[in-house]
């Protein structure tokens, strides 16, 4: 079933973004995360322009996050007041990323800083995750060792204006929340993401959060992280396919669904063990694209894009003081 | 009356079945011209199902001679860029803009451009990728080293997504003045105003031509979208937002555990 998606101009078989989708939603639902970080990659890969696939996906990640956030509504793990804490960080992170993004892309280094990003960011979280998810699983096997503090004490909990926020059980500085949800918000707009792999684990490591909280709490404030990111990338860059958004989230609203349920048979370090494989994979996967040598060494980008309605007032030289 | 002034009616008569053909084939002053040729179609629509779409193009010829046809997209600017090995990494390291880049570029012809052309002619009328004008944004670059390689890799660069014909397709002749030939659009057809030039050419020079528009246009839908898009960006924007936040809600709504 071919269809024409209008703004990124392609046509695409709607079969394969609804399975794109599912499959992605399935997987966001599973570990908690927007799944933007694997979407991303393969919308460019099946042939999307980057910039369109950053902006639409943006915009799938608000209907993914809202179906995603409303069963931990229900089940009481959202904080909200630590959600706005992070959203006034997340806010200016994302105008950031997308004045940065504008940058990037008109020097033609905007595919590399996408692909950089992606390496580090998703090496670091998966390496960090990985390492300790095996841990947990093998002191589960073993039941004698000794159980460790409820969080350690460091640095970080010698910041000023300190908060409390009685959902989540803590007591931190409100700037630890502001940098991670500015630091989320950054990768919203530059790599087209929810920013859900790096801020569960910031939440969990950083913040010492309980794991209850922590899923919910981060899809409710990446819903408006998405939202902001999609308004200022529909407004300002016009990448914003709504057809390929509507297709990717009918398919990816299904999938999380199935895997909101499935999560509930898996343990918290067997899916952080899978994420964290799965973070790897892609990772190691951009690694290899970007230090391989490319099919083409040219690439061809258009300065301006072709008029599509005739404009007189372009062609007229321009008029006098 | 005399057997002269008889064949002279036929004659003229003949002349007048053609003149009525010509006019028929094209408005204007038809009788004059050593070549007319039409589109099947003045107008692509792009809708939600477009996949590419195939336009026949037939003319006729006063007498015979080589037919030629060069269809090209609208001019935009584009940039080329060349990557280099950084630190292990591929980065765009080098390059280089070209003006006036048709977005869409093809030719047919009834034999091969070489035989039906010299180089000069070909490179005025640009027929041929070979013989297409491609200037640098900077004049300075004109000649060098550095541009005939950027150049011949924006033309494969434009193959490779096929807005560029790999290979010059073929004009046919039903006699020896009638000709066709089809144009293919792929589905990644640029939108905008084209240009079909047809050249008629005797002897290696060019004796004739006419040049058809063909607009390339979204229609329906898809057309609505793109343009609001574009024009009503914010509300687009917020709209997009409602839409994926209903989405979600539905989704969530629907698959409730009860």
């Amino acid at each position: 079933m071919q269809i024409y998606l209008p703004i990124a101009e392609m046509t695409v078989n709607a079969l394969v973004i609804l399975g794109m989708g599912g499959v992605v939603g399935f997987l966001s639902g599973l570990f908690g995360v927007g799944g933007g970080f694997l979407m991303t990659p393969l919308l460019i890969f099946i042939g999307v322009p980057a910039a369109v696939a950053v902006g639409t996906q943006a915009n799938q990640l608000v209907a993914a996050s809202v179906s995603g956030v409303l069963a931990h509504w229900r089940r009481g793990n959202v904080d909200v007041k630590l959600g706005l804490v992070m959203l006034a960080g997340s806010s200016v992170g994302t105008v950031l990323g997308v004045w940065l993004f504008g940058i990037l892309k008109r020097l033609g280094q905007i595919d590399v800083a996408i692909a950089l990003s992606y390496v580090v960011f998703l090496g670091i979280i998966g390496g960090l995750m990985l390492v300790e998810s095996l841990r947990a699983l093998i002191r589960r096997r073993r039941p004698g060792t000794r159980r460790s503090k409820l969080h350690h004490h460091n640095f970080l909990h010698g910041l000023p204006l300190k908060t409390r926020f009685h959902k989540s059980r803590l007591y931190v500085s409100i700037l630890l929340p502001i940098a991670i949800g500015a630091v989320g918000g950054f990768l919203v707009a530059i790599m087209g993401i929810g920013g859900g792999f790096f801020l569960v684990p910031a939440m969990i490591y950083l913040l010492g959060m309980p794991a209850s909280t922590v899923a919910g709490t981060s899809l409710f404030q990446i819903i408006f992280t998405t939202a902001i990111a999609t308004f200022l990338q529909a407004q300002q860059n016009q990448t914003v396919d709504v057809v390929l958004a509507v297709l990717l989230l009918a398919g990816g609203v299904i999938g999380a669904q199935f895997g909101s349920r499935a999560s509930g048979r898996l343990r918290g370090d067997q899916a952080r063990a899978l994420l964290a494989a799965l973070v790897l994979a892609v990772c190691i996967k951009l690694l290899i694209d970007l230090v391989a040598t490319p099919q083409s060494l040219y690439s061809v980008t258009p300065i301006e894009p072709v008029p599509t309605v005739a404009d007189p007032s372009a062609l007229a030289p321009g008029a006098g003081q | 009356m005399s057997a002269w002034a008889a064949a002279s009616i036929r004659h003229v008569g003949r002349l007048l079945v053609l003149a009525a053909w010509l006019v028929a084939a094209t408005p204007g002053p038809a009788a004059a011209q050593p070549l007319v040729a039409d589109l099947s179609d003045h107008l692509i629509a792009i809708a939600t199902d477009f996949t590419g779409r195939e336009v026949v193009l037939f003319g006729a010829l006063d007498a015979p001679g080589d037919v030629v046809v060069v269809v090209r997209g609208p001019e935009q600017e584009m940039v080329v860029r060349q990557k280099q090995r950084r630190l292990g990494i591929w980065l765009n390291v080098e390059s280089m803009s070209f003006v006036g880049v048709p977005s869409f570029y093809g030719v047919a012809s009834s034999r091969s451009i070489a035989d039906v052309a010299p180089r000069a002619v070909r490179e005025r009328y640009g027929i041929g990728v070979h013989s297409l004008r491609l200037d640098p944004s900077d004049p300075d670059d004109r000649g060098t080293i550095d541009y005939a390689i950027f150049r011949r890799a924006l033309i494969e660069q434009k193959q490779s997504t096929d807005l560029f014909g790999r290979t010059v397709r073929p004009v046919v002749f039903l006699g020896d003045r009638l000709f066709r030939t089809n144009i293919v659009f792929p589905a990644n057809v640029p939108t905008g105003q084209y240009t079909v030039s047809v050249y008629l050419l005797r002897d290696g020079a060019v004796v004739g031509a006419q040049t058809t528009p063909l607009a390339v246009n979204k229609v329906g839908i898809g057309a609505a979208v793109f343009t609001f898009a574009h024009r009503q960006s914010a509300i687009y924007g917020a709209i997009a937002i409602l839409i994926a936040v209903a989405a979600g809600w539905l989704a969530g709504f629907v698959f409730r555990r009860s």
